[in-house]
């Protein structure tokens, strides 16, 4: 009876996880969807607590409530640091994954080797390879991402790097091929430590080389590889709806890592191996032009005058925990008449849609979050294109320069605005080490400063009478 | 061996190894219902997508459950623990942080 209720359970949670993520097509039924995921996890939880071989439920209630303490300050983040939050979630589930791989794998191995079966044992060796390499691939990342002082930001690359980093790999698959072979022998308890170590090696080395920018692809890409973790804790443990719901992360995983790497034209091979961002190459494109600095009245004045103006948010303005004032500007303008829209780059900012949780955060519409296929035609039409902190995603060398790291990834074409206003930190060029030709075009100005103060003083124009 | 067991044991392996193209089968209709329902998803909320899905795919509890509650050596129920501790704490922070943010995106 017991056994029924459980194999419900597991098609009904499936049913209400796959509703859960149908929901999601719309900003107005999200939220619905995330009572449909709590609800397919309670029935979940619940079904396989009851079945009769759970004796034991003391260590279980305090683990559930370890899981609450550290659960609930997390989900209470700022949102900037939302990327940082994600990794680390990564590497819980890869954790997860791969310890309940490895109490499995020993326990038959002590208690009944005969369920080891050549299937079997090839599901352990791929959950605890995908498991531990994302827990420690995912740590890796969510410190570079939180700026941990002894996780360097910029990509670390050594002369035969991708030799090392496959070499590991390839080890611990010949070596799982062993155990599949052999998963019994007297030495077979070591050789499945000796895979879980250089599984937890092949993490760390795998990030060490990426660098910011490529962030969002490959948070996405250890997102799927957390699904396809559990999916192979599925065939391990024999139950379809660790199966299902591992492939639905895993297929999200792997749409979300497409999409983030066409939007930089470039492949999954050349993100992991490619160590973007290390080619300095001083892109010496004809002489040097210099910047025209704008002072913030002349930059209100701009805006004022204009019909339609464009933002173009990037990491600079998540840094700058600019949105609120963004916000501000967006209220002053529209109220009086200016249209306003905001340029959302896939790959801005440090996972997707990074961007629009900041803007939605700062109150502003959805409506007015427009996509970059959407707004391209529009740009000509455009008065003044303000870019706030964004840098190579309207750099118009990726066009033409075929010698530089972001040469073909689609931009958002400021460039083709009437004006542009650009928002930046610091003269220093851009993550991908090429200077940006955009800023010393001859209808292009600049605001240096930290986008919150500046765009704080710009607002401040609005206010104080300088202006009506 | 007598030729019964003999026919229960080839049985018994016949069922097993049907039991993981069953698997495989439902592996790869998930995917393929994943991906098209993924597709769809509005660009806009790809943040809270991953939040969600981070959540969803944290089902790893039902595992780590087992390994917990059932009457196994201690030390394989210790890793059990944590995992499930893992789990539950994706669980927890993922769907609320999710909630959080959606509930940011008005329309106007």
């Amino acid at each position: 009876m017991t056994r029924a209720v459980g194999q419900f359970a597991a098609i009904l949670a499936t049913a209400l996880f796959i509703f859960s993520l149908l929901w999601m097509n719309d900003p107005k039924t999200a939220r619905r969807g995330v009572g449909a995921g709590v609800a397919g996890m309670l029935v979940a939880v619940l079904a396989t607590w009851i079945q009769p071989e759970i004796v034991h439920h003391g260590w279980i209630v305090l683990a559930i409530i370890a899981g609450f303490i550290v659960g609930v300050p997390l989900s209470r983040v700022p949102l900037t640091a939302v990327p940082q939050r994600t990794a680390l979630s990564h590497a819980f589930g890869g954790l997860a994954a791969g310890l309940v791989g490895t109490a499995k794998y020993f326990l038959w191995v002590g208690e009944s080797p005969e369920q080891l079966t050549a299937f079997r044992m090839s599901a352990i060796v791929a959950e605890v390879i995908l498991g531990f390499l994302t827990f420690t691939g995912s740590l890796m990342a969510a410190g570079k991402l939180q700026e941990v002082k002894w996780i360097p930001q910029r990509p670390v690359t050594y002369p035969g790097q991708n030799f090392v980093n496959i070499g590991i790999l390839v080890i611990a698959v010949a070596l799982g091929v062993l155990m599949v072979v052999q998963p019994t022998a007297a030495w077979s308890g070591q050789v499945f430590l000796a895979i879980v170590g250089l599984a937890v090696l092949f993490g760390v080395l795998l990030i060490i080389p990426i660098g910011g920018a490529d962030m969002p692809t490959v948070i996405s890409i250890l997102n799927s590889y957390a699904g396809l973790a559990a999916v192979a804790m599925g065939f391990v443990l024999d139950n379809k709806l660790l199966v299902t719901a591992g492939a639905l992360d895993g297929s999200s995983g792997l749409i979300l890592s497409i999409i983030m790497c066409r939007a930089m034209n470039r492949s999954f091979t050349n993100v992991l191996f490619g160590a973007f961002g290390t080619v300095q190459k001083a892109a010496a494109i004809g002489e040097q032009k210099v910047w025209k600095q704008e002072t913030v009245e002349g930059a209100a004045q701009l805006l004022e005058q204009a019909r339609l103006v464009v933002v173009i948010p990037g990491y600079g303005m998540a840094v700058a925990q600019a949105q609120h004032k963004v916000r501000e500007l967006y209220d002053l303008l529209t109220k009086r008449g200016v249209t306003v829209k905001f340029a959302i780059h896939p790959v801005a900012g440090r996972m997707p849609g990074h961007m629009n949780v900041l803007l939605a955060e700062a109150d502003i519409p959805y409506t007015a979050l427009v996509e970059m296929e959407e707004i391209n035609p529009e740009m000509p039409q455009c008065d003044v294109a303000l870019v706030i902190g964004a840098n190579d995603v309207v750099n118009p060398a990726a066009r033409y320069a075929k010698d530089t790291p972001i040469y073909g990834m689609p931009i958002i074409d400021a460039d083709k605005a009437k004006t542009v206003l650009a928002v930046k930190r610091s003269k220093n060029p851009g993550f991908a080490g090429i200077d940006n030709e955009l800023y010393v075009q001859d209808n292009t100005w600049m605001l240096f400063g930290d986008a919150k103060a500046v765009l704080g003083d710009v607002v401040k124009q609005f206010g104080g009478g300088g202006l009506h | 061996m007598t030729e019964s067991l003999m026919a229960a044991q080839a049985a018994g392996v016949e069922h097993a190894a049907v039991d993981y193209w069953s698997m495989l089968f439902v592996f790869v209709l998930a995917t393929f219902i994943g991906l098209g329902v993924i597709r769809r998803v509005s660009r806009l909320l790809y943040t809270p997508l991953m939040s969600l899905t981070n959540a969803i795919s944290a089902i790893a509890v039902v595992g780590s459950i087992v390994v917990t509650g059932a009457e196994y050596p201690t030390t394989i129920r210790v890793l059990g623990a944590i995992a499930l501790f893992a789990s539950m704490t994706n669980i927890v922070s993922g769907f609320l942080i999710t909630d959080r943010m959606l509930k940011m995106f008005k329309k106007q």
